[in-house]
């Protein structure tokens, strides 16, 4: 069984692998690092978040200080899709982000069926039916229908 | 000892000292037994005895529902009354605690991290006042506190709690919390970030009694209002809170009257434990393991420097802990340091807001997870350090376990919000102080605080300034209302400014910006306190981008009021125009980090800031290219942006999709890419340093070993490196004398020019 773990990233449980949910690249043993099995590129972080003032007369300008933070981008080597990013000082080792136990995972999937997108994303907002303009549907909920 | 005492003699000697000890204590301060503890309390033998002879669920939840109605009623009362501007806005609580002092029912509405703190006042009062025959605790009484260190965020909150009696016997607590603001400061406001001791704080009220027989005591509160820059509001609202807290007395009287008083104990009770039980149930389901994250605030609001937050979340069972050891060590005389209480009440905010917004507003919802931190850190600062602007270190411990509960969050099924990309994290807003057109002197806030950028959700985009991560329901204000008060205005607000987005496949809510001026008053002022002008305080999720950096931008030494009258032509109405084309003649532009101590803007002069934006989430290249054009629509971002980041491509006049360039553009830059990006072990090696750079003030542990935290330098003060549980303060020199020094400097160097 495979379960997603972020938006681009699930575990399969039988082979025990990091898998990309794009293009079902396999990423790398599950008990590692994820990012062991990624593209890695360090971005002067300028590039992202634009000095919208003038640098030449302004010392703050709206974009970070690429001398104290760097974004990395890590990217699927298969799809190219930008997996996670880290911002961090120059030369901070990449952090061990995700390291779940995977035999309690799969003894808690075991049981539980796929999840939906829908699922995934989580629920939306409670329905606010006392603001209905529609007598119907005022009515249908008056009556338990949904 | 000698060897012929038996036992029972030195039994006896130690209880003779034990009781020495106690009645002797030379002061009471801050006990570790209760500010430590954040669990509810053991239930008693009255709870015992009322939950056994109630424990109908149906009744126990009415007179739930009956309490929940009573907060949510003061909770309105409290902000149509209250006088501070956090009130107006919905920067308060109200709630009933049980006889024990746990928060077991809070108003719907407002900060619910106050409310959360409350219980360690309440459990010093019964600890040491009940007692005591100089104080103790009677019908009618009512107690003040607002000192951190006591249980609270930061001591421009303050509190006001009364106990709630039935036949004599302590039933329930009432309590209402509000953010005043002004307290008596180095600086006025309330948020001091120029203070550099406890001391420059202003009032630190450990818990006292300032009510008997309903009535305030009139020489006590004649002290409080001696003691800060408005006294009318001190006045006002402690009538007020009073007032809001005999409401609430009244609507548990009510329930007691209509169903009992086993069931009123049972309820509050049982309504802990059923959350503490459902927190932990809940918890079962997440995926067992460790997700790690590290935040760097930017700044201690005095100077830049990299203040790392490190966290290691861990989900064993029914049990989550949060080990925030590897944290910057504290700063003896910054204000950004935290107490581990309110660390706690923040994180608890955290999850009752962003995780479980379902379940009843009390403490228990957090009693099952465990915070850790190294003592003497900045997330567990001493007693003796300052902690009023303490939000800069907790709101980035705060984000640090927002990132880390949405990788536990994806993989469960049952959920009760959406995944989200962190909230902006800063108050971006002005503290202001001086003397109004009215004649009177005043320190305060605008609620535009509560204008933070929603993060952007799994499968939709995050809302523009919608609301503080303090507080789901509270209000950015009028600032035509505020006009009639105070002599400033916002020349430019509500205007969200054009690529001020954290992109993503869903971007994070934008916010908006704020030029103001002084226009009515001879002595006026401004201060403002966030961190992230050279690193961003909120990142992304999921490879989504974090929000831009913000600078404070300033206007100095011209009246634009005049201009406006003589050439309004020249205006312009927005920051980048303003300080890019300088339409001003012979005025001084400038940027600054966003720690701005307490300033006098002239008439005319502008102070310009910006809300920040939420979080983004996953990769731009699949952001929906219509998503993209209606942004572009919106102004939220520019042409250049929409290619630069999303590539998409499009007709610039009409605005025309071009879906099969934007493909093409796309897999272009997925190729990239690919050729750009580095296989991760090889990166590592030319990337990963042993140490931080050593030109970079840098406080914190490095990578992933937390047992060595770093220190400096800083301004000629050469790097400390220490023991984590070793940890000495650190000493931050005051930032004049580092100007001077490198004033100093300069002339040296050009005085030896000339000589040579
Ligand atoms: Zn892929």
């Amino acid at each position: 069984m495979k379960v997603p773990m972020t938006e681009y990233l699930e575990i399969d449980l039988d082979r025990e692998l990091w898998l990309c949910r794009v293009c079902g690249h396999e990423i790398g043993p599950a008990r590692g690092l994820y990012k062991e099995g990624l593209l890695v590129h360090a971005r002067d972080p300028r590039e992202i978040h634009k000095p919208v003032l003038d640098p030449e007369m302004y010392e703050f300008t709206f974009a970070p200080d690429p001398s104290w933070v760097q974004i990395l981008e890590y990217y699927c080597p298969s799809c190219a899709t930008m997996v996670e990013v880290e911002y961090l000082p120059p030369g901070h080792p990449p952090v061990h982000d995700m390291d779940f136990d995977i035999d309690a995972l799969k003894a808690q999937w075991k049981t539980r069926k796929p999840l939906t997108a829908g699922e995934l994303a989580g629920p939306d907002m409670a329905h606010f039916a006392q603001h209905t303009h529609s007598r119907k549907e005022k009515a249908q909920h008056r009556h338990g229908g949904h | 000892m000698g060897k012929s005492e038996n036992i029972g003699d030195q039994k006896r000697e130690q209880d003779l000292i034990n009781q020495f000890l106690a009645d002797n204590v030379l002061f009471l301060g801050p006990d570790p037994e209760i500010m430590e503890n954040h669990d509810i309390a053991p239930r008693t033998d009255a709870e015992d005895k009322a939950m056994k002879k109630e424990s109908d669920p149906a009744v126990l939840a009415l007179v739930r529902d009956r309490l929940q109605a009573g907060c949510n009623e003061t909770f309105e009362m409290l902000e149509q009354m209250g006088a501070a501007p956090g009130a107006k806005w919905g920067d308060l609580i109200t709630g009933i605690f049980t006889p024990s002092g746990d928060l077991a029912v809070g108003s719907t509405g407002g900060v619910l991290l106050f409310a959360c703190l409350v219980h360690h006042p309440i459990k010093f009062i019964k600890k040491y006042w009940e007692k005591e025959p100089t104080v103790g605790i009677r019908e009618g009484d009512g107690f003040i506190h607002n000192d951190a260190r006591y249980g609270n965020i930061h001591n421009t909150d303050q509190s006001l709690i009364i106990p709630i009696f039935h036949e004599g016997k302590l039933v329930a607590w009432a309590g209402a919390t509000v953010h005043e603001g002004e307290n008596g400061a180095i600086e006025p406001g309330g948020m001091p970030s120029a203070a550099e001791q406890v001391y420059d704080e202003g009032l630190k009220m450990s818990p006292f009694k300032v009510v008997e027989n309903y009535e305030l005591k009139k020489d006590l509160v004649t002290y409080l209002q001696n003691s800060v820059r408005e006294p009318k509001l001190q006045y006002e609202d402690m009538k007020v809170k009073l007032f809001v807290c005999r409401r609430l007395e009244q609507r548990v009287k009510a329930a007691i009257a209509e169903f009992g008083v086993d069931a009123v104990i049972s309820s509050l009770r049982r309504g802990l434990e059923d959350s503490k039980t459902e927190v932990q149930r809940r918890l079962t389901e997440w995926p067992e393991g460790k997700v790690r994250t590290v935040v760097m605030a930017d700044s201690t609001l005095r100077e830049n420097c990299l203040i790392k937050i490190n966290l290691e979340m861990e989900k064993k069972g029914d049990e989550l802990v949060l080990d925030f050891r590897g944290s910057s060590p504290e700063f003896a005389n910054r204000c950004n340091n935290t107490v581990l209480s309110s660390l706690k009440g923040m994180l608890c905010q955290l999850f009752l807001m962003f995780v479980w917004p379902d379940l009843p507003r009390n403490q228990a919802v957090f009693a099952p997870i465990r915070v850790i931190c190294d003592p003497k850190s900045t997330l567990r600062s001493s007693y003796t350090t300052p902690n009023a602007e303490s939000m800069m270190t907790f709101f980035p411990a705060f984000t640090a376990a927002q990132l880390c509960v949405a990788k536990f969050l994806y993989n469960t099924p049952a959920k009760f919000t959406k995944v989200i990309a962190p909230w902006h994290n800063m108050i971006r807003t002005f503290i202001w102080g001086g003397m109004t057109q009215h004649n009177e002197m005043v320190g305060n806030l605008c609620a535009d605080l509560n204008g933070m950028g929603g993060g952007a959700r799994a499968d939709r985009d995050g809302e523009h300034a919608i609301a503080p991560i303090f507080a789901s329901m509270a209000d950015t204000g009028e600032q035509e209302l505020n006009e009639e008060e105070v002599p400033f205005i916002q020349i430019v607000s509500k205007k969200i400014m054009c690529d001020n987005q954290a992109f993503g496949k869903y971007r994070g809510g934008q916010g908006y910006e704020m030029i103001a001026s002084n226009l009515k008053s001879n002595m006026w002022g401004f201060m403002v306190c966030c961190i992230g002008s050279k690193v961003s305080s909120t990142p992304g999720l999921f490879g989504g981008y974090s929000s831009p950096t913000y600078p404070l931008c300033k206007v100095k030494g011209v009246d634009t009021f005049e201009i406006m009258k003589s050439h309004p032509e020249k205006w312009e109405f927005s920051i980048v125009d303003i300080m890019n084309k300088q339409p001003f003649e012979g005025a001084k532009y400038s940027t600054h980090h966003m720690g701005l101590q307490f300033e006098l803007c002239n008439r005319g002069e502008l102070y310009m800031i910006m809300q920040g934006s939420g979080g983004g989430y996953g990769d731009v290249l699949e952001r929906d290219p219509d998503l993209v054009i209606r942004d572009i629509e919106e102004n939220l971002i520019s042409h250049e942006a929409a290619w630069r980041v999303y590539k998409a491509v499009f007709n610039p006049e009409t605005l025309v999709l071009d879906r099969d360039a934007t493909q093409k553009a796309r897999d272009a830059e997925r190729a990239a890419r690919k050729k750009r990006g580095v296989p991760f072990k090889q990166f590592v090696k030319s990337w990963s340093k042993p140490e931080p750079p050593a030109n970079i003030p840098y406080y914190g542990c490095w990578g992933e070993d937390c047992s060595t935290i770093y220190a400096g330098p800083f301004a000629g003060v050469p790097r400390k490196v220490m023991r984590a549980d070793n940890i000495e303060a650190v000493f931050m020199p005051n930032p004049k004398d580092v100007r001077i020094a490198e004033l100093e400097d300069r002339i040296r160097t050009l005085e030896a020019k000339g000589r040579g």
